[in-house]
């Protein structure tokens, strides 16, 4: 009797100290990532309630058995065995009824916290957000716009409709702290309601190819101010663009992702960069050299795997592209800006 | 492709293992004993029949991809050491690939060569023990045995193969449509495990006869050791289940070969599809890995407790269920797939209820341990080790049933801590705990025990610091599978902790390795019941004779009746009374 008040109270004492343990490092209320979102409200609700389940579980386990460990050893030289006890049915099904009710308790607030997560709000802005190796493209129907960053204004739903135009990939922006994969040949959906303006990023979480690493692009959660002079200044750009080659180029290059594996300060991607691209010797991994022209670019745009530049992955990570030979002119036009 | 398939089934013809099925198709007569001329470590490198010698070839190839598995998981678990690629860089070219190619390629293999590793080590445990276990002389079918064996050799060398012919970038689930651009490896990827499938399949028909046909005499379903209850639940499960990875694997090979399009949304296919298929076997595959575990658990501490397994039909029973409830809860891998929405909620009612049956084995242990006489000898350190690991795992589960918790957790470092303590816990630690305990039942010596503890005391704690560090980075933001990650999440200092821990638990590998192969010939003199165990295979001398035991065994009382006295599990039937033996 003795041993079960102790251990009892060793129960309880651990259990505290183990979740005070997980509160201390940040962990039972999951405070890092800091929390962004309305659905991450409930979820780190529901995270923290299993931590302090956890917590007790772990108490009731491992208390005993140390404490058997310990008070229970063999000591040198005895070669008795232990207590011949062969099981005890109430005891059993206790600890089989138990933890049927715990699970069904759980199974409740988990399906109620899914319930507030996916929480449809009829007013919702829509998105569309296009994923492919390896960058995410977000489309603003109602204003035509194209971006490679995702603004979104707080406090209001937004409604992302996803899809990918070649592997999956899943979209998780960790701060927001729901995820959700991204299918060719389907829409899913992202709901999500920003409450803390910041710059964040969304990580793609489902492995996609090389640079599944790298495929990353900016959120920015912005007040309402923000978003609107965001909004409008995209549509000058845009309608800008639309007035010149390069510019219709530059739309081009946004509306297809190119800057996800070509990137315009020198850096490495996945691809070779666009900075001074034209006009640039470059090797191939033939051995040959070639000057990047008209005829080239046309060429591995239409056909990646026709000219590989030396040092990069072979076959092409690039899905050969359908372009008019106008708009090939157009993006031409706009990589000889790239200086 | 081709040259696979040919390579696997022109080795298993050379090999020699087919040769008595060859001759008895011909009708000629095959004698039982064509082994007795070799000598030491050559039957090894043979095709034995032995059930005890084919263990043994399962565990020594499964100890061999642990350690190629292992050296991969260093290699990139190096590179991750820090921020930004260091040594995996795009300007790398080795075997046709690129750093981060390499990396995806490394990681993608060390997950399959684990669970081939894992299916061979189980495959060990159950080979040399079950018939011991039962009193049995063999297997029911040992060319059928020795079989199974031999296509996983093919099969590991197919599967290593695809590093070195343009490799896969998929991870180990092989998720189409990347898996259908991916280069040739993948092909190779997919053609090892569709072959050491077969295995598994063959392996676990044979466990199942036997165990169900060759007991001893007096061997009631509950008077079972508590390993074969297990042994016969991972078998239905593998029997049952493998088909439907290298169905899905086979669809994708398909796919890529002909062009056909399951799994091609632009030829009217599903990609989710896939991953029905794959889990439905992959989710029971882990309990294909960790009942043997848990039964090695439960096999082993009742001896170093001194007392008998607490609710020892509880125990049995829960191994079922847990086989049964894991056949319904694969989709709780697939809540953020884009899966049918209401789904979620019945897979997430199902998948906590797992830690039912999970729970009552806990339970039972500890009411095991309560009162008893412990000592802790290197076996049952592993067997402490393997309950607390896997507890973690357990803990770990619950947070990824409930949806929407999950929605956070799904693909990060979360879910790659939580499955290292499952499988730790479910198979490797006890696999150690087998290897400890019934080595000298195969040597006639034992491992040294100094040796022994160093390598639990300095791979537990690693493995502690590994796992809570995975989970911990995880939380934080760390995706799985990334070669490189944001410096702005501030996860440096955590990661090169856990890189530091890693090589401390491939150390103790290293170290456990050593002990075994050099107490093969130098470990002390160990040939009587050591570990002063009830079970019928420690009361005859180590080690043990080829067809086990010299007369048949009769079953006189209860597996784990310690501190009964006079009350012995076994005893052997003397050849007067027994009549005419089997052999």
């Amino acid at each position: 009797m003795q041993h079960f008040v102790v251990v009892g109270i060793l129960v309880i004492l651990t259990t505290v100290l183990t979740y005070l343990g997980l509160d201390v490092a940040g962990l039972a209320k999951h405070q890092h990532p800091v929390s962004a979102s309305l659905q991450s409200i409930s979820i780190d609700q529901l995270w923290n309630w299993e931590m302090m389940v956890i917590s007790f579980l772990f108490s009731l386990i491992i208390v005993p058995m140390l404490y058997s460990l310990i008070v229970f050893r063999q000591k040198k030289g005895e070669l008795e065995d232990g207590e011949h006890m062969e099981g005890n049915a109430t005891l059993e099904v206790v600890w089989t009824v138990v933890p049927i009710f715990l699970v069904v308790i759980f199974a409740y607030l988990g399906g109620k916290s899914l319930g507030d997560v996916r929480r449809v709000d009829p007013q919702a802005v829509t998105i569309f957000v296009k994923a492919q190796q390896f960058t995410w493209t977000f489309e603003y129907p109602e204003y035509g716009i194209i971006s490679s960053e995702l603004h979104i204004p707080v406090n209001k739903q937004v409604v992302l409709k996803m899809t990918s135009a070649d592997v999956i990939h899943s979209f998780w922006v960790p701060e927001f702290r729901i995820k959700q994969d991204v299918v060719p040949g389907r829409y899913t959906e992202y709901r999500v309601t920003p409450i803390l303006v910041g710059d964040y990023k969304v990580r793609c979480a489902e492995l996609c190819g090389t640079s599944h690493s790298y495929m990353e692009n900016a959120v920015i959660v912005d007040t309402q101010e923000d978003y609107d002079t965001w909004i409008a200044e995209q549509v000058e750009i845009a309608k800008l663009a639309s007035l010149t080659p390069e510019g219709q180029g530059q739309l081009l290059v946004a509306r297809n992702g190119c800057t996800g594996c070509h990137s315009l300060n020198g850096t490495r991607l996945t691809g070779p960069t666009w900075l001074n691209i034209y006009g640039r010797e470059e090797e191939m991994n033939d051995g040959s050299k070639i000057v990047i022209d008209d005829a080239y670019i046309a060429e591995s745009i239409l056909d990646p795997n026709a000219h590989i530049v030396a040092t990069y992955a072979s076959p092409s990570q690039m899905p050969a592209f359908v372009f008019t030979d106008e708009e090939i002119a157009n993006i031409i036009a706009y990589l000889k800006t790239l200086k | 492709m081709l040259g696979a398939l040919f390579g696997a089934v022109s080795f298993l013809v050379g090999c020699g293992v087919t040769d008595d099925w060859i001759k008895w198709a011909r009708g000629i007569d095959t004698s039982d004993h064509h082994e007795e001329h070799w000598h030491g470590w050559e039957k090894f490198l043979n095709v034995s029949f032995d059930h005890k010698v084919i263990g043994i070839q399962y565990t020594l190839i499964a100890l061999l991809l642990l350690g190629v598995g292992g050296t991969f998981a260093m290699i990139f678990r190096t590179e991750l050491a820090a921020s930004q690629l260091q040594f995996l860089t795009t300007d790398l070219n080795l075997f046709g690939q690129t750093g981060p190619q390499l990396f995806n390629t490394l990681m993608s293999l060390h997950g399959m060569i684990m669970i081939v590793s894992i299916l061979l080590g189980i495959s060990g445990i159950i080979n040399y023990a079950v018939p011991l276990l039962i009193g049995a002389a063999d297997m029911s079918f040992p060319r059928l045995n020795a079989f199974s064996y031999w296509i996983s050799v093919p099969a590991a060398i197919t599967l290593v193969s695809s590093l070195f012919l343009g490799g896969f970038d998929t991870g180990w689930t092989g998720y189409p449509p990347l898996s259908a651009r991916a280069p040739v490896g993948m092909q190779m990827f997919f053609m090892g495990v569709f072959i050491a499938g077969w295995s598994s399949i063959l392996g676990a028909l044979n466990v199942i006869v036997t165990a169900l046909r060759m007991r001893a005499k007096g061997m009631t379903a509950m008077k079972m050791p508590i390993f074969v209850w297990a042994s016969i639940a991972t078998s239905i499960i593998s029997m049952t289940a493998t088909q439907f990875i290298g169905l899905a694997f086979q669809l994708v090979m398909f796919q890529r070969l002909f062009g056909m399009g399951f799994f091609d949304p632009a030829k009217g296919g599903n990609p989710v599809l896939f991953q029905h298929l794959f889990w439905f076997y992959s989710h029971p595959a882990v309990y294909v890995f960790i009942l043997p575990g848990l039964g090695v658990i439960s096999e082993l501490l009742p001896v170093f407790v001194r007392k008998p397994l607490f609710g020892y039909r509880w125990v049995a029973m829960s191994s079922f269920g847990i086989a049964l409830v894991g056949f319904v809860v694969w989709a709780h891998h697939m809540f953020t797939s884009g899966m049918n929405e209401y789904l979620r909620v019945p897979f997430m009612y199902s998948t906590l209820l797992v830690s039912v049956p999970t729970g009552v084995k806990f339970f039972s242990w500890v009411a095991t341990m309560w009162k008893g006489r412990i000592s802790t000898p290197t076996p049952m350190l592993f067997v402490l080790g393997g309950i607390v690991v896997f507890f973690m795992g357990g803990l770990s589960g619950p947070p990824h049933a409930t949806v929407s918790t999950d929605l956070h957790l799904h693909d990060t470092y979360f879910v790659v801590g939580h499955f290292h303590d499952t499988i730790f816990g479910g198979f490797v630690f006890p696999f150690f705990a087998a290897i400890y305990y019934w080595f000298p039942k195969a040597t006639g010596r034992r491992m040294n025990e100094f040796w022994g503890k160093v390598h639990f005391w300095l791979m537990t704690p690693s493995f502690f610091i590994l796992t809570f560090g995975m989970m911990y980075v995880g939380l934080l933001g760390m995706r799985r599978r990334i070669a490189d990650y944001d410096p702005a999440l501030g996860l440096d200092s955590a990661h090169l902790i856990l890189t530091i821990a890693g090589f401390a638990i491939f150390t103790s590998v290293i170290i456990f390795g050593i002990n075994l192969f050099y107490s093969i010939k130098h470990g002390e003199k160990a040939e009587g019941n050591i570990w002063n165990s009830r079970s019928p295979e420690w009361q005859v001398p180590s080690p043990m004779a080829a067809h086990n035991y010299s007369k048949p065994l009769e079953v006189i009382g209860e597996p784990y009746d310690y501190g009964l006295k006079d009350a012995p599990y076994t005893r052997f039937i003397e050849p007067a009374s027994a009549g005419k033996s089997k052999h």
